[in-house]
């Protein structure tokens, strides 16, 4: 039986500062970051434990990714046990690490909620008008991630992951799209596409994550203990605000990675040159285009992605007992149905479709084309998130797009940590002894007792440090110093 | 054409008859909530769509 799938999500968001083109970036996301008003503890974001140049494949890479040392200090941990802070010129919201997929979409989407109080009140503290954006591209050419985390067993040989996944990352694409107009980084020119991220993807496998992006990245750090864990860090995904689709996304893959595991993908329905496919996924919207096969022959995306649902199915009913896998299986099931006999019926569940429907609606009434101003400006604002503003929000308020979660569900999300994973023991931390956090890491938070040292508790196993081991534990401490001594140090 | 299969046909023309209206309906009503939404959406749309679009660049990231 495979590991549990303990999984999250980052997003990096678009950011812009109104009336003033020639902002610095870095310092807008600063003060976003910033400017959060909710329960969280700015801190020390420990590095010593981070390795983002060791690769999968068996070997590191020196001077790889030294955090900078501006965007270091602007760290926070959030009561919901996520991390805050400044990555690449963007504020960027990591969701805790939660216990099956759709908790995964819930804490996803807590970070919109999260840099919607953060953009408003760093709008307010400086007078500027700060708008933040979930999407992926600025359609100039500059891409910016939203990427995935899948617990792996370290007995899973990467050479299994390069050779299952890759087939389905470049598919799954028909559905995980965010919709984007025209193509960038020199790709065929093509009106409108079904994803943000496609044009990017250089290389079949590699470390990059900002240049000659990879389909499969091989970034080897577990966050975790590194004798029994990888993680598979997705970079091929965009960011989605259809609460739908992010269950869908994350869900398929879980589920992809945990069959690969168990050996129940028969076949790696190998591509003959999955780069190229990659794109030509992306800007297929009749959902027949023929991606040459390894092997010989030909098949499209929709075909490749039945036969994974074939498969998978039959691998969840036989193993996986939370009806949540079923859940996912009927949504999956429902969403290629009509990716195969009506796309545009997926208006109310997929974002690339929802915002098509919006612009063709606008090229039709005003008769615009593709190239016209108005039409980029309404992609754009798609991904607004404020809530007035944002057009996703517009639909979703309208009842056009289908929910998973209420407002309020979302809003406790952002203070309430997920009770299942580690992701508890650091939330209910930074809530109960905020003054004494003084560092965090993803596997373990540094404490200041008032002793001579500081107290490190490490949180090596991803499952550990949940509500049932520390609920009562933290319960009864009324200050981190008894509760350091009750875990015993 | 016997009366049993001339009312089947009938039977048979009517509930497409049935469908088609239904279709057309729903296609309508589809096209109304757009033009709604559309009108809706126009009272928040960037007032300066070209500077916005312009205006509108990142650096990369991951």
């Amino acid at each position: 039986m495979a590991l549990h799938k303990v999984l999250g999500t980052e997003t990096e968001y678009g950011i812009v500062v109104r009336g003033d083109p020639a902002y610095n970036p870095a310092v807008a996301s600063t003060l976003v970051v910033n400017s959060y008003p909710g329960a969280r503890v700015k801190l020390q974001w420990s590095f010593e434990e981070e390795s983002p140049g060791r690769d999968a494949r068996g070997y590191s890479h020196d001077g790889y990714g030294s955090p900078d040392p501006e965007s270091a200090v602007v760290n926070s941990v959030l009561a919901n046990g996520a991390r805050l802070y400044v990555d690449h010129a963007h504020p960027e919201y990591s969701a805790p690490e939660t216990y099956e997929p759709l908790e995964a979409a819930l804490y996803d989407k807590a970070g919109e909620w999260v840099m919607r109080k953060a953009a408003a009140t760093a709008s307010e503290v400086s007078g500027r008008h700060v708008s933040l954006y979930k999407n992926n591209s600025d359609g100039k050419g500059n891409s910016y991630g939203a990427h995935e985390n899948y617990l792996l067993s370290r007995e899973t040989p990467f050479g299994d992951v390069i050779r299952f996944a890759t087939t389905f990352m470049v598919t799954r694409q028909i559905f995980t799209g965010a919709g984007k107009i025209g193509r960038e980084n020199d790709r065929p020119e093509v009106d409108y596409q079904i994803t943000q991220r496609a044009d990017f993807f250089e290389e079949e496998v590699g470390l990059e994550t900002t240049l000659k992006r990879p389909i499969i990245n091989t970034r080897d750090e577990p966050h975790g203990d590194p004798s029994q864990y990888r993680r598979f860090h997705v970079i091929i995904g965009d960011a989605n605000l259809s609460e739908v689709q992010i269950f869908l996304k994350v869900g398929t893959t879980a589920l992809m990675l945990a069959a690969l595991e168990d050996g129940a993908l028969p076949d790696p329905l190998d591509l003959f040159d999955p780069v190229e496919s990659c794109w030509q996924v992306s800007h297929d919207l009749t959902m027949k285009h023929p991606l040459d096969l390894d092997g010989g022959g030909t098949a499209t995306a929709l075909e490749l992605q039945w036969r994974y649902h074939e498969w998978l199915a039959k691998y969840a009913e036989r193993e996986l007992d939370d009806p949540v896998w079923k859940d996912l299986l009927d949504e999956w099931e429902r969403t290629l149905n009509l990716l195969e006999t009506d796309p545009m019926k997926l208006a109310d569940t997929l974002d690339w479709v929802a915002k098509k429907r919006l612009l063709d609606g606008y090229r039709e009434r005003d008769g615009l084309a593709w190239t016209d101003s108005k039409l980029r400006a309404l992609a754009l604002q798609y991904h607004d998130v404020d809530a007035e503003k944002g057009l996703y929000y517009r639909l979703a308020n309208r009842g056009a797009i289908r929910r998973l979660f209420t407002d309020e569900e979302i809003e406790r999300a952002t203070v309430e940590p997920p009770t299942r994973t580690r992701a508890y023991f650091r939330g209910r931390c930074v809530t109960e002894y905020p003054g004494s956090l003084v560092a965090a890491n993803w596997d373990s938070l540094v404490f200041d007792v008032g002793e001579a040292t500081l107290k490190r508790v490490p949180m090596m196993e991803p499952l550990k440090g949940d509500a049932a081991r520390v609920g009562r534990l933290i319960d009864e401490s009324e200050d981190a110093a008894t509760l350091i001594e009750r875990l015993g140090g | 054409m016997s009366d049993r299969e001339r009312a089947q046909s009938r039977k048979r023309e009517e509930s497409e008859s049935t469908e088609e209206t239904e279709a057309r309906t729903e296609s309508e009503a589809d096209l109304e909530a757009l033009d709604d939404l559309l009108d809706e959406i126009d009272e928040v749309l960037e007032e300066n769509a070209e500077e916005f679009v312009k205006n509108y660049v990142q650096k990369g990231g991951e």
